[in-house]
């Protein structure tokens, strides 16, 4: 197995809080792997720490077999590391044309181009345009992103995303708050999404955790729990015990 | 034949991906589009020097103004930089302007240029300072701590910088050998509109590029910004030293135009006045700066000859009004009030 993202005994402290406890795991190339865990179990750490808006206290992080565990937000997203926001994180000014527009013009380095406007880049349009189509916002390319339906926003975070081509991509829970009209659009997308790019999900809805995944980690008060295929965690007690079962008991 | 548009689909997708390429494109290029209002604005500017002889002096401070200002909207519309010693880069174009008369050369092109340089310089070596701690507070105190230091510097190199009395001997050559500085200030205002235009221009250019959409990326969302791959230190780097470099240029126009140069062109008066005449003016359009120098300046003029002595009170009331009101408002009251009259006859 080949393996797109890894993490070494990664280590995170605040204070006397192990936030994240000797993590070791591994996303294959191409993975559709998810991780969940009860509220507290430290995932959004683990993240922070995987795209370095974090400084880990031990252990390592690797990105496609090279050692990122030292390197700066920006110098891992130019690696290949994308990913999106729990909470949607976009160019609120900006329409959807300008925000993918931009995403692709700085992947191709021509982000410090202060001559050449965009409206002229006609090498970009198709790649954006293709962007669009795939995210289902053709129709309202030229809107202001602040105005478009929650629904159309949390596309687009996907969309800026996946325009710096990136070869792993972190999904923090891309359904949240997506109202039931417009999830179904965005169950579509997300299965649709390129299947050379490794993907890790971190998801509360277990749907879409067991129809998107083929593989899962459980992450408890901070320690790598479980982990196996979908039917495996499913049957597995322990875990049952200490999340799904907080589920059917609610 | 409708039968034959049925049966040739591809005929018919073209013309919509098409129209997509366009619309996606459009959209794109959105803001580097010129607007009707901007054409007037540069003509009535242009009318202005022949229709205005007698004011030319004013006009001439108007320009310098508007282009220090739009220099501070480069940061601060674009960038989100906020700066309470904008003055500096103003004042160190002003004097290494004016130096170059008195020790190099009274050509004017070579002072401005070159007080430009040494201001973007300066722009250049205190930029990652402001980096360090990106917090509003921590860069105002920043700004205006370099600020007071180069006041003081100058104060007390007066070898060099003429301390409290100023520069004294600048002389300024005809522009291109041709065009004599006069007392109407006729030259100095043709000069400081051409270059004021032209540096418009650029700065027009640099801020509707991919580089300029950056900014307002980085300004909108740090965050992703970085996540996207951009590197958000380097680009505030550059917007930073291309501010200063504009700065400096409006320092050295004042200089060569009044062909004096003192301790005022670094007071902190500079760095207030300048972010005053921006928020008046409004950020983030380019044309915020230049308008606001305009009404700072017969504002400035009107009522200092109505109260001489009370004219910033009223400076500070109309400051006030416009801040808490909101620009939108005020300049969408008529727009506002016709709807109401027309909704009154309903």
């Amino acid at each position: 197995m080949s393996v797109a993202l890894e993490t070494i005994n990664l280590e995170k402290r605040f204070g006397g809080l192990v936030a994240t406890n000797k993590v070791s795991f591994r996303l294959a190339q191409g993975g559709r792997h998810a991780l969940i865990g009860p509220n507290g179990a430290g995932k959004t750490t683990f993240i922070n720490l995987l795209t370095g808006v974090l400084p880990s206290n031990g252990g390592q992080v690797l990105l496609n077999g090279e050692d990122v565990t030292r390197l700066s937000q920006q110098q891992r997203a130019r690696r290949g590391l994308g990913r999106t926001f729990q909470i949607n994180q976009l160019f609120a000014a900006m329409t959807p044309v300008e925000s993918i527009g931009l995403a692709v013009s700085e992947r191709m380095g021509g982000g410090a181009d202060f001559w050449r406007g965009l409206g002229t880049r006609t090498d970009i349009i198709d790649e954006v345009l293709e962007l669009l189509e795939r995210f289902r916002l053709t129709d309202v390319m030229d809107h202001p992103t602040a105005r478009l339906p929650y629904g159309k926003q949390r596309l687009l975070e996907i969309a800026v995303a996946l325009a710096g081509n990136p070869r792993v991509l972190l999904l923090d829970e891309p359904a949240a708050g997506v109202p039931e009209a417009e999830r179904q659009e965005l169950l579509d997308t997300l299965a649709a999404l390129p299947k050379d790019v490794s993907i890790l999900l971190i998801e509360h809805d277990m749907d879409l955790v067991f129809t998107f995944a083929d593989r899962i980690t459980v992450l408890v008060n901070g320690t790598h729990f479980a982990e196996g295929t979908p039917a495996e965690v499913m049957a597995d007690p322990r875990v049952r015990e200490v999340y799904l079962g907080e589920e059917e008991h609610a | 034949m409708p039968t034959d548009t049925l049966t040739q689909p591809p005929t018919a997708v073209a013309p919509t991906t098409q129209g997509l390429h366009e619309r996606a494109l459009r959209n794109l290029g959105r803001t580097g589009r010129w607007r009707p209002a901007e054409f007037v604005f540069w003509a009535l500017a242009a009318a202005t020097f022949f229709f205005l002889p007698d004011q030319h002096l004013l006009l001439g401070e108007i320009a310098i103004l508007g282009l220090f200002a739009l220099s501070l909207d480069l940061i601060l519309g674009y960038a989100g930089i906020v700066s309470l010693g904008h003055g500096v880069f103003f004042g160190v174009g002003a004097y290494v302007a004016g130096l170059i008369s008195i020790h190099m050369t009274g050509e004017p092109i070579t002072g401005l240029l070159l007080g430009g340089v040494a201001a973007a310089i300066l722009g250049l070596a205190t930029a990652p300072l402001l980096l360090l701690r990106a917090s509003d507070l921590t860069r105002l105190m920043v700004t205006l701590g370099i600020a007071m230091l180069f006041y003081e510097a100058a104060n007390k190199a007066a070898w060099l910088t003429g301390g409290a009395d100023g520069l004294q001997g600048i002389w300024i050559d005809p522009i291109f050998g041709r065009f004599d500085f006069d007392l109407m200030g006729t030259t100095s205002y043709a000069y400081a509109l051409v270059v004021t235009f032209l540096l418009f221009l650029v700065a027009r250019r640099i801020v509707t590029s991919p580089f300029g959409l950056s900014l307002a990326a980085i300004r909108d969302n740090p965050m992703r910004a970085n996540t996207i791959g951009i590197p958000v230190g380097k680009r505030l780097v550059a917007i930073y030293t291309i501010s200063a470099l504009y700065a400096g240029i409006a320092g050295a126009l004042l200089a060569q135009t009044t062909m004096f140069v003192s301790l005022d062109v670094l007071a902190f008066h500079r760095s207030a006045d300048v972010l005053l005449v921006l928020v008046l003016g409004g950020v983030g359009y380019l044309y915020g700066g230049l308008i606001g120098a305009i009404v700072f300046k017969l504002l400035q003029d009107t009522l200092s000859t109505l109260t001489p002595q009370y004219w910033m009170f009223w400076l500070g009331l109309i400051l006030v009004v416009i801040v808490l009101i909101g620009r939108e408002r005020i300049t969408g009251a008529p727009a506002t009030l016709w709807n109401r009259v027309r909704g009154m006859g309903k």
